[in-house]
């Protein structure tokens, strides 16, 4: 570690980088998906691409997951249940949209009457993968693009905490300012 | 049997009320039958043993739209041992405000099975309630979804749980304001190619 950074060595910096490491090299993608991208997702999972080379491997249960693959056309029966799938993953989640139909409605987008115009109207999303469907080897591209989101963060700014800070603050309820949240988390680490 | 032994048939059996129209100079040709009559012709072709309309193929229903004022739910019969088919039609008054009742047609699920399902999605698609069906409810969209969309004259919903349902300006809510995207380099592609001489 010294090596790589050549620094003397701050804990927190080194807990940082073990922390984003653990997490980007074992990223558990929820075992879900909706329509024909979810195709193309499982030749990325096969042994033809082998997704688990990068730790990708799916789960079979929201609890155990980190990541959420919307592959497919979201229609307003399932916008629901997606909502509760995300609302049953652990901190902290990802979601990565996969395909024209769930980035934005695609054909559907003017006339599908039962589309959802894209799953960001529902839970918030990390990555967008173009394509119709998209290939395996973007969806590939699509998680190194989430392993970079994730080597970038640190736990003194925690995402998940400041926008739950962010949403209090705008309905007007008292939050600390970000620095003595991110000081409470820490201690509490 | 041909088109026209099943009509005699149906006008030997029922008599001649029971026929509304018949369209016969088109490449499909269907008789129009009287609407409360309909499960009770159906249930002798099925069973009698000169037609023996053994599968409904499909059932259709079509909106003429607020002008025309009807709706109709199309049968596709079709016998497996005798090989003949036979289409029958139905129509019905449209309601165009949600106060007037919705058009009714009695089920056939009791004599196909797969009516059920196909009577499901016609009442689903275009709002027309299929009489003594016995689990008349959506089958494709949500339980709680407003209006039938393959209507003429169906209108989105705003929102549905809090979500917003048209397209809108998403894109540019969104942050993308359509700008101008340069897909060559220069304006004008390929233009290191010669200019043609006189």
């Amino acid at each position: 570690m010294e090596a790589k950074t050549g620094e003397g060595g701050i804990v927190i910096t080194k807990l940082d980088d073990l922390l984003n490491w653990a997490r980007l090299t074992s990223l558990f993608p929820m075992g879900f998906g909706l329509a024909c991208c979810a195709i193309e997702m499982m030749g990325a999972y096969a042994s033809g691409y082998d997704m688990d080379r990068f730790g990708i491997i799916p789960r079979a249960s929201p609890r155990q997951s980190d990541v959420m693959i919307v592959a497919g056309t979201v229609t307003f029966k399932m916008a629901d249940r997606i909502r509760r799938l995300y609302e049953q993953m652990p901190e902290p989640r990802y979601v990565i949209s996969m395909g024209s139909c769930s980035n934005c409605g695609g054909p559907y987008w003017e006339h599908g009457y039962h589309v959802v115009k894209g799953v960001d109207r529902i839970i918030p999303v990390d990555v967008y993968v173009p394509g119709c469907p998209p290939r395996p080897e973007a969806l590939i591209g699509g998680f190194l693009q989430l392993q970079e989101i994730i080597r970038k963060e640190t736990i003194r700014a925690p995402r998940a905490i400041q926008e739950i800070m962010a949403k209090r603050a705008q309905h007007g309820q008292p939050v600390a300012d970000a620095d003595k949240s991110a000081d409470v988390t820490i201690s509490n680490l | 049997m041909s088109f026209e032994e099943l009509r005699d048939f149906i006008v030997g059996q029922f008599g001649e009320g029971v026929i509304a129209a018949v369209k016969a100079d088109n490449l499909q040709p269907y008789l129009e039958l009287q609407t409360e009559r309909l499960a009770e012709v159906c249930l002798t072709l099925h069973d009698h043993e000169q037609t023996y309309f053994d599968l409904l193929s499909c059932v259709t229903g079509i909106d003429n739209g607020p002008e025309a004022g009807t709706m109709e739910v199309a049968y596709n019969l079709y016998s497996i041992p005798y090989d003949h088919h036979l289409m029958l039609k139905v129509v019905v008054e449209r309601n165009t405000t949600p106060d007037q009742p919705i058009p009714s047609v009695p089920t056939v699920s009791h004599i196909w099975r797969t009516a059920d399902w196909h009577e499901r999605e016609v009442f689903d698609m275009v709002g027309i309630y299929f009489k003594d069906h016995p689990d008349m409810r959506r089958i494709l969209c949500a339980a709680d979804w407003e209006g039938h969309p393959l209507r003429r004259d169906y209108e989105l919903q705003e929102y549905y749980h809090g979500i917003k349902v048209p397209f809108d300006q998403h894109n540019e809510l969104n942050g993308f304001k359509g700008e101008p995207q340069q897909l060559v380099g220069q304006p004008t592609p390929f233009s290191d190619k010669r200019e043609k001489p006189e």
